[in-house]
């Protein structure tokens, strides 16, 4: 009895992240529409947006390989995978030892890995130009993002997020210089990974700063349509993150009753919609910057991922 | 019969088919004879091994065996241990796929008598390096190994590239004898006992072990490719047959990385804690530096060389780690990262002997190692495709393959490392373990750039479009190894308790036992800090993406429809639009190449209306081959030349130099006394 509830809030998890991310997405777009003084479409314009693209038949180039076929499933597979770990409205989860931060992060690795292989599978100039940006944010955004998980791990004592979140809402934790730096850097990182303004920007085509939207520009039907879930799903599951880990508050403790378990939901909705908001806010504020200095912003990253890290090693309070 | 003397056996017949291979040569059937030997020989050694790991070794017993030949007061010591029995394995398990690989591959190979006679040699020098128990044994198969791969290095030598390639490996391998040579006189100390049990037993002073540690970091290091003594490998590994370029870098490296932790961890006795420190900082650098070289390169086997010297490094952050804590007694921590290490051993060798079997296919079938002159082989070469794929996302440490597991359990230990005492490490090992992540990320984009310059896109040149699948043995062999990598991935935990024996013996502690563990997880410390479970993750996925195409298909539209690619509206019908292996480098040189290579880019862009081309110039330069080696080679070359002169002297200066060396050495000997 114990485990079949386990394994149906395991479930239940894992439907509410696909569910939820085209929401979040439209939320975001609404709120930026509202903060232009444009009215914006509903909120429910990316399920709509889904829903037509499935409707739609698959125009394939010519020469594409079985991997560009596959590559979207996979992408939005292994995001689902990660995103259905990540801690959303509770902790401990029945599955949740099965992947720790890092490996979380890896299996987002993978997706990237796999969507810059399918921008390059057709041949043309934009895929590659699409996916060697890619692969030069990646290599700046992962070290960062891997001493940002080492502050939080040295702090918390575990990479398992179930116990980070757990650590976090304890007593203990207090305000500490590192955690507020690690902070700062996963944000920064947040916005790269997710191909947002100031790094790229999610709203154009047809545009020579673009980085995501070049990778992605053959697919179309039910293949885009799948990225761009799983591209909503990457942002929920971001928000997740960092909701867990520094604003654990109200996360229901495995065991806990229904009561529980809804109080946590609407406290992650809540998190969500304010996450939301301020990355609209943010992306309103900014402008895109040019693709070489994306180096420099997450130099920054790295730079204070390295300082956090080095400050919980050498001082066990900061 | 013990199994070293089976072992030997083995040895002695893989020198015995190398011999016989010589008189077999113009016979039509000798490259059957030598690889279907090879292959048999080495199964017989490495069964030996993995049984002695796996079943023999709960005493952790050494056998040993003293032959009658070496120096005379001391004989040929061989032994095998958990160590031995591991690295044996490994080199073995890639003997015997190279071998089968060879059996289809060897049939394109245009001159095949200056290939077979030492292609068994050399796997006979690895086995019996790792089996030697004293220095002098060591000394003459670390050589013998050298020189088998020199030859094999040399094997199409009307290539001046290739020359040069072998000229320069000689000389690195021979100064590389020379310190390691210096590190074992060291050790063996004023009773100049050679054998390896007086050196277990005899502790160094700290200031002999740590000369001893530095010379056998030059030893070793220039073997393995440690930076900056790495300057040969990518030259010569690319230089040989793809079989043979495979146990170079996928096992030979291994034997030079076995022969660093038999001296540091077993005979050097309780390290210093600053020996990590220099460990970890070399093995860092050679990893961000070995990746990054590997980005810029657009020829396939140089960039899997190159990749190697990165992967060495991974080993090496492992390594300095295990010996930091060994030295500060934490044994759970050290037996964490060596075994991360081994880990990392074992899944290079699957991976990169994968990689490079690869490249032989794409080379077999296009006659082509520029990456920039292939292109859109996953339609003509289906399923290596498939295989060289694996072993891209396995050595860029994505799971659920292979390379992640090792890369996972490095970043476990480095978690582990706030609790040293030193000041120096605990400022290092952050740092490290960015430049660890780093590499990581560079790996990735390193690998998506060669598989997808390689495979994917389209042809850029005719024999590209005309490539045809490789023969069946070469397949086979590469099948194997995918296999390897999916199965050490996604089942983790049986690999690192087959390592407990060996972290037991070096260290005296182990991590837990990973098959008691439910679901197949694998967990270093205690579960609540950490745990990392493969085989869900492998199910989870396939089971998601399963789940989502069935619903698609069941209930989405199916139509598709073949077109020309979109590409914004300007459709390029010439396949030279494509991202080259150069293009696709381009943003992470102009990140990192400013400051590793001083990279220049120079574009000349005609003004419009002028129909002069445009030019775009890329100018990098290998900082260390100019700032350190050409300075060597030039004072070298300078001392050569002045030294010249004393060849043409008269006789009377002849005599009156002996006399005056004469007199300056019995003016030594009187000071000294």
């Amino acid at each position: 009895m114990v485990v079949i509830s386990a394994l149906f809030i395991q479930a239940f998890q894992m439907a509410l992240v696909v569910l939820l991310a085209p929401l979040l997405t439209g939320f975001i777009r609404l709120i930026k529409a509202r903060l232009l003084r444009r009215r914006g479409p509903s909120m429910i314009q990316p399920y709509r947006d889904i829903l037509r693209l499935l409707r739609k038949e698959v125009v394939l180039a010519e020469n594409a390989s079985w991997l560009f076929r596959v590559t979207p499933y996979l992408i939005f597979a292994v995001t689902w995978v990660a995103a259905a770990i990540t801690p959303t409205f509770a902790t401990g989860l029945i599955f949740s030892w099965t992947a720790d931060l890092i490996a979380i992060i890896a299996l987002l690795g993978s997706a990237r890995f796999f969507l810059a292989l399918a921008g390059m599978d057709v041949g043309t100039s934009f895929g590659g130009i699409g996916s060697s940006r890619e692969a030069m944010i990646a290599t700046l955004a992962e070290p960062s993002m891997l001493l940002i998980i080492f502050t939080l791990a040295l702090i918390a004592g575990s990479t398992q997020l179930s116990t980070i979140a757990t650590f976090m809402t304890s007593p203990q934790v207090g305000l500490r210089v590192s955690l507020a730096i690690a902070l700062i850097a996963l944000v920064m990182v947040a916005i790269a990974e997710n191909a947002r303004i100031p790094v790229d920007n999610p709203a154009t085509h047809l545009e020579l700063t673009m980085v995501h939207e070049a990778m992605v520009l053959e697919y179309s039907g039910r293949h885009l349509a799948m990225i761009e879930l799983a591209a909503s799903l990457k942002l929920l599951l971001y928000m997740s993150l960092i909701a867990c880990m520094f604003v654990p508050w109200k996360l229901a403790v495995e065991g806990e009753g229904l009561v529980a378990y809804l109080v946590g939901i609407f406290a992650y909705l809540a998190k969500l919609a304010i996450g939301g908001a301020l990355l609209a806010l943010f992306e309103t504020a900014t402008a895109k910057m040019r693709v070489f200095r994306v180096p420099e912003f997450l130099g920054a990253a790295l730079m204070l991922g390295l300082l956090a890290t080095l400050l919980r090693f050498v001082s066990r309070s900061l | 019969m013990t199994p070293v003397s089976v072992l030997l056996l083995c040895v002695a017949a893989l020198l015995g088919t190398g011999v016989l291979a010589v008189p077999l040569i113009r016979s039509t059937r000798s490259m059957q004879v030598v690889y279907g030997a090879s292959l048999v020989f080495s199964a017989i050694a490495f069964v030996i091994a993995l049984a002695y790991l796996v079943a023999g070794l709960p005493s952790a017993e050494a056998s040993g065996l003293v032959l009658p030949f070496g120096l005379p007061w001391l004989g040929s010591h061989f032994r095998l241990d958990a160590l031995a029995a591991f690295f044996l394995m490994v080199v073995n398990l890639g003997g015997v796929l190279s071998a089968l690989y060879g059996l289809g591959y060897g049939r394109h190979e245009h001159a095949p008598h200056r290939v077979l006679p030492f292609f068994p040699a050399f796997l006979a020098g690895m086995n019996l390096v790792i089996l030697a128990d004293d220095a002098f044994t060591f000394l003459i198969s670390w050589e013998f190994m050298s020189l088998a791969s020199w030859a094999l290095v040399m094997a199409h030598h009307r290539d001046a590239d290739n020359r040069r390639a072998g000229y320069v490996y000689i000389v690195m391998a021979s100064f590389g004898t020379l310190a390691l040579l210096l590190a074992f006189g060291l050790l063996a100390g004023s009773a100049g006992d050679y054998s390896f049990t007086a050196m277990r037993v005899s502790a160094p002073p700290p200031f002999v072990a740590g000369l001893a540690l530095i010379l056998l970091l030059l030893g070793a290091g220039s073997k393995a490719g440690l930076v900056p003594l790495h300057v040969w490998l990518p030259l010569a590994h690319p230089a040989a047959p793809s079989h043979v370029s495979a146990l170079m870098s996928g096992v030979m490296t291994k034997v030079a990385v076995y022969g660093f932790i038999r001296v540091a961890f077993d005979l050097l006795g309780m390290p210093s804690w600053w020996s990590g420190i220099v460990v970890l900082i070399i093995g860092s650098a050679t990893a961000v530096l070995g990746i990054l070289q590997a980005l810029m390169e657009s020829d396939l086997k140089r960039l899997l060389a190159y990749s190697t010297i990165e992967n060495i490094g991974v080993i090496f952050v492992s390594l300095g780690l295990a010996l930091a804590f060994k030295a500060n007694n934490m044994g759970l921590a050290a037996a964490l990262a060596l075994t991360a290490a081994l880990f990392h051993v074992l899944n290079h060798s699957f991976f990169k002997s994968l990689l490079f079997f690869g490249a032989g296919a794409v080379l077999t079938a296009t006659g082509e190692r520029n990456m920039d002159k292939l292109g859109g082989l996953i339609h003509r070469m289906p399923v290596t495709s498939v295989f060289f794929l694996v072993g891209c996302v396995a050595i860029s440490a994505l799971p659920p393959f292979n390379g992640f597991v090792s890369e996972w359990l490095a970043f476990q230990a480095i978690l582990q490392s706030p609790t040293v005492p030193q000041w120096g490490l605990k400022i290092l090992v952050p740092a490290v373990g960015g430049m660890l992540a780093l590499s990581a990320a560079l790996a990735a984009a390193c690998f998506v750039k060669a598989f997808g310059v390689t495979f994917l896109g389209r042809p850029r040149t005719t024999v590209a479009e005309q490539a045809a699948e490789v023969d069946r043995f070469s397949l086979a062999a590469m099948s194997v190894l995918a296999a390897l990598c999916l199965f050490a991935g996604i089942l983790p935990g049986i690999v690192i308790d087959g390592l407990a024996p060996v972290t037991l013996s070096l260290i005296g502690d182990r991590m837990p036992v990973q098959t008691d563990i439910p679901w197949l997880s694998i967990v270093p410390i205690v579960e609540s800090r950490s745990s990392y479970n493969g085989l869900l993750v492998f199910l989870f996925t396939l089971f998601s993406a399963s789940l989502t195409a069935y619903l698609i298909h069941r209930f989405a539209s199916r139509g598709l429809r073949r077109a020309p690619a979109w590409d914004c509206g300007f459709p390029q019908s010439s396949p030279a639009t494509q991202y080259t292996a150069g293009s696709f480098a381009q943003p992470v040189r102009r990140v990192f190449g400013t400051l590793a290579f001083r990279a220049r880019e120079e574009v000349d862009m005609p003004a419009p209306g002028d129909l002069r081309p445009a030019h775009f110039v890329v100018e990098t330069h290998d900082l260390i081959w100019e700032r350190l080696y050409l300075p060597i080679v030039g004072a070298v070359g300078f001392a050569a030349e002045k030294l010249n002169h004393l060849q043409f002297l008269t006789i009377r200066r002849y005599l009156s130099l002996v006399f005056l060396a004469l007199v300056f050495l019995l003016l030594v000997l009187a000071l000294w006394s």
